[in-house]
């Protein structure tokens, strides 16, 4: 008597895995996985919620969606690319990872990150800490000022914020104004004896994007194109990402 | 960048770091280049709220540093420089974490005294740049 074929439940419905596969060029490879196990061996999330890349690719290839929805593993998952460098057939696990983050209900993503990106679009800025505009610009005057003061040989140091036809635009980790501005100094310095013609932006300074590792790609393109635009009208040549 | 641009580009920064150290006090750890791993604080590991998945994440990079016995560690961006100065209090590696920028200011011997928030005793008294204006 023949066997009974087992189904696997997930198959009747459309897949998770495919909507990401018709994203991606060439489906990320998500079908081509030989299971050798390298992506694993060199992943540091591997074994964080009894996890790791390549069990997280057969779920998904066995269509255990709702399983893989709930899992937070996702969110521990760097999106580092390590596993990809190493695999064989260049599977783009952490694609598969980043669309999965954002199959998920926006207020149920983690808090910090959401509270983050929504801080990132509150003002011009983008910055994850809410900073405005104006605050950036009187903590980097007010600094600048007091080093050109108590060190004379840096008297002449420039730290623009929207100058027009600067060849390079800087933007900043939000960090530093807020809470340690001395270390925006170093950068400055440098900047200057190497006679680099600079400015920051008044609007999208802000160097962290949230709203990226929130997999909200609404968000997430405002902020790279509120950048991006600053730097285009002030005619900037090089954009330095110092993220 | 080197995500971006591929390993060669990283050997710049390898030039700089060796430039602003010299060459004996370089270590590199393994392994390296686009096989290195991942530190942990990116991707908004940082905020996700699941601290102890991150820092046993980060334990595989900690290993890393720690076996290169160097008593400092540069971090490339904000993110790396957060998780690994925690990873360094946390496993109590107590090496110190620092931006190149703070390590080539230094080397220039430009590196006033407010600037040093990240060297550790043995370097926050070299070469300090107009010491009287400490705060
Ligand atoms: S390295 Fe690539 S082929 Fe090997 S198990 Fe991982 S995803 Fe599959
Ligand atoms: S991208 Fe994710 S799955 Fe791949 S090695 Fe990095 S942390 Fe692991």
């Amino acid at each position: 008597m023949a066997q009974e074929v087992i189904t696997l439940g997930g198959k009747k419905k459309s897949m998770l895995i495919d909507k990401v596969k018709e994203l991606l060029p060439d489906g990320g490879n998500l079908n081509l996985c030989l299971t050798c196990g390298a992506c694993s061996s060199g992943c540091p999330a591997t074994g964080l919620e009894d996890m790791d890349p390549r069990k997280f690719l057969r779920m998904a290839a066995l269509g255990l969606d709702d399983e893989i929805l709930k899992s937070d593993w996702p969110w521990m998952c760097t999106m580092c690319q390590r596993c990809v460098y190493v695999c064989p057939m260049k599977i783009d696990i952490p694609q598969l990872v980043y669309n999965i983050r954002s199959m998920r209900p926006r207020e149920e993503r983690p808090k910090g990150i959401l509270g983050s990106c929504d801080m990132a679009l509150r003002n011009d800025s983008c910055s994850a800490m809410g900073t405005s505009p104006e605050d950036f610009k009187f903590v980097v005057e007010d600094v600048l000022e007091e080093y050109q003061e108590a060190q004379p040989e840096f008297k002449d140091m420039q730290a623009p914020i929207d100058k027009q036809g600067a060849e390079f635009i800087l933007n900043q980790n939000s960090r530093e104004p807020v809470t340690e501005p001395d270390e925006m100094v170093p950068l400055w310095k440098i900047m200057h004896l190497a006679g680099v013609d600079w400015t920051y932006g008044n609007k999208g300074w802000g160097g962290e994007n949230y709203c990226m590792f929130l997999a909200d790609n609404e968000a997430w393109e405002h902020i790279t194109r509120t950048a991006a635009k600053q730097a285009d009208d002030l005619g900037c040549k090089i954009f330095l990402n110092t993220e | 960048m080197r995500k971006s641009y591929g390993d060669p580009i990283a050997e710049d920064l390898r030039f700089v770091v060796r430039s602003v150290v010299g060459e004996e006090n370089f270590i590199d750890m393994t392994p390296n280049r686009s096989n290195n791993y991942c530190c942990g604080g990116g991707g908004g590991f940082l905020q996700a709220g699941l601290k102890d998945e991150r820092l046993e994440f980060g334990k595989l990079k900690d290993d890393q540093i720690q076996q290169t016995g160097a008593s400092y560690c540069i971090a490339g961006c904000h993110n790396c420089h957060a998780q690994i100065h925690e990873l360094s209090e946390y496993y109590e590696g107590n090496y110190g974490v620092v931006h190149l920028w703070t390590l080539i200011c230094l080397s220039l011997g430009i590196l006033g005294p407010n600037e040093r928030a990240y060297l550790h005793d043995d370097l926050k008294d070299v070469l300090v740049f107009h010491p009287e204006s400490e705060m």
